[in-house]
């Protein structure tokens, strides 16, 4: 890389500001007190926003669509979990199934 | 073996907890199933990095310092494409800003001085719903802290592994294996999908993410799916309700 000071620099203000981002909850909620049906909106909010991570992680690279390939393994790693079927199976369906639909020339 | 007092002391206690011993076995299994994921996902990521022009023990020494995937990923394809390591940093943060969130949800799972933050840390995707998913807060705590102690060991772990076979690898998505991290989210997810208004407002807040996709950077769409929490918030009958239950 060209210029390894900026790249260490890069890398010390993500750590540091990640840190900054995983303390302030904590020290926030320590000082505020929630009732009890805060504190289960807050954790829909946990909830919410993993959704929304897996929406975004399994559907788009960049700003656009991925291609199927992803998605339906995706898909497939839902509908096993819905149906209780073991986490490792769930885990290793959604890579099998999207390394086929490669395999097969799925983009 | 020990006696009673051996088994019940505060400290055994404490010993038990942290190793996972209050945790069912079925969680525990998830738990190293997670890791392996997390540890697979941190091998293409090594090798992606080598692969993209970056030095051995950058990969080695931002996975330990930031533990968070998306944002190295992120990162590193900034970088890669000719971005400044700066505006690449800032495009993580966007992305790891949802670790605020996540600490307003967890109840009380660090503790307090130096383990606040090592556990604020290990505070990640993975950590938080496994412990969100535990019934009471020995069980929360204790598989906050297997899991994000699991982390921190897989996800450096697993760059560095990468990072040195990272040539020979090229093409780490032939395997499928950028299909694993939203399957393991999701997996982790669903019982608490079963619950129908948490279920309409997750649909909610994946269509806002996904329509917000196009148009914003990386990390912002995530925190809009946030509004998606306005169709759970109907739902609480708190004030209506004035008699104490029976």
């Amino acid at each position: 890389m060209k210029d390894t000071t900026l790249l260490i620099a890069g890398m010390a203000a993500l750590s540091a500001g990640t840190l900054a981002f995983r303390l302030s909850g904590p020290l926030l909620r320590e000082r505020l007190a929630f009732p009890p049906w805060a504190e289960k909106l807050l954790e829909a909010a946990a909830v919410v926003l993993l959704a929304a991570l897996v929406a975004t992680t399994g559907l788009t690279q960049g700003h656009a669509f991925v291609g199927p390939s992803r998605p339906v393994g995706v898909l497939v790693a839902g509908i096993l979990a819905w149906r209780k079927a073991p986490f490792l199976v769930v885990v290793l369906a959604a890579a099998a199934t999207t390394a086929i639909l490669r395999l097969l020339g799925v983009p | 073996m020990g006696s009673i007092y051996r088994t019940l002391s505060p400290r055994a206690l404490r010993a038990r907890v942290l190793r996972g011993a209050v945790l069912d076995g079925s969680v525990r299994r998830d738990i190293v199933l997670a890791l392996l994921a997390v540890w697979l996902i941190a091998l293409s990521y090594g090798a992606i990095a080598v692969a993209s022009g970056f030095p051995l023990w950058f990969p080695a020494v931002q996975s330990i310092l930031v533990v968070a995937g998306a944002s190295e990923f992120l990162f590193v394809g900034i970088v890669a494409a000719g971005g400044n390591p700066l505006a690449a940093a800032l495009a993580g943060l966007l992305v790891n800003a949802r670790h605020l969130p996540y600490g307003l949800a967890l109840p009380d799972v660090l503790g307090s001085g130096w383990r606040r933050i090592l556990g604020a840390h290990v505070m990640n995707d993975e950590s938080v719903v496994f412990a969100l998913a535990q019934d009471d807060l020995p069980r929360k705590r204790a598989a906050f802290w297997a899991c994000g102690l699991g982390v921190l060991i897989c996800w450096p772990g697993g760059a560095i592994l990468g990072a040195l076979i990272g040539t020979a690898v090229h093409d780490t998505n032939a395997l499928g294996l950028d299909a694993m991290f939203p399957a393991v989210i999701l997996a982790l997810i669903v019982p608490a999908l079963r619950d129908p208004p948490t279920r309409r407002a997750a649909l909610a807040a994946a269509a806002i993410a996904l329509a917000a996709t196009p148009w914003l950077p990386p990390g912002l769409p995530v925190l809009m799916g946030l509004a998606g929490l306005l169709l759970v918030i109907p739902r609480r009958p708190a004030p209506i309700r004035k008699q104490p239950a029976p």
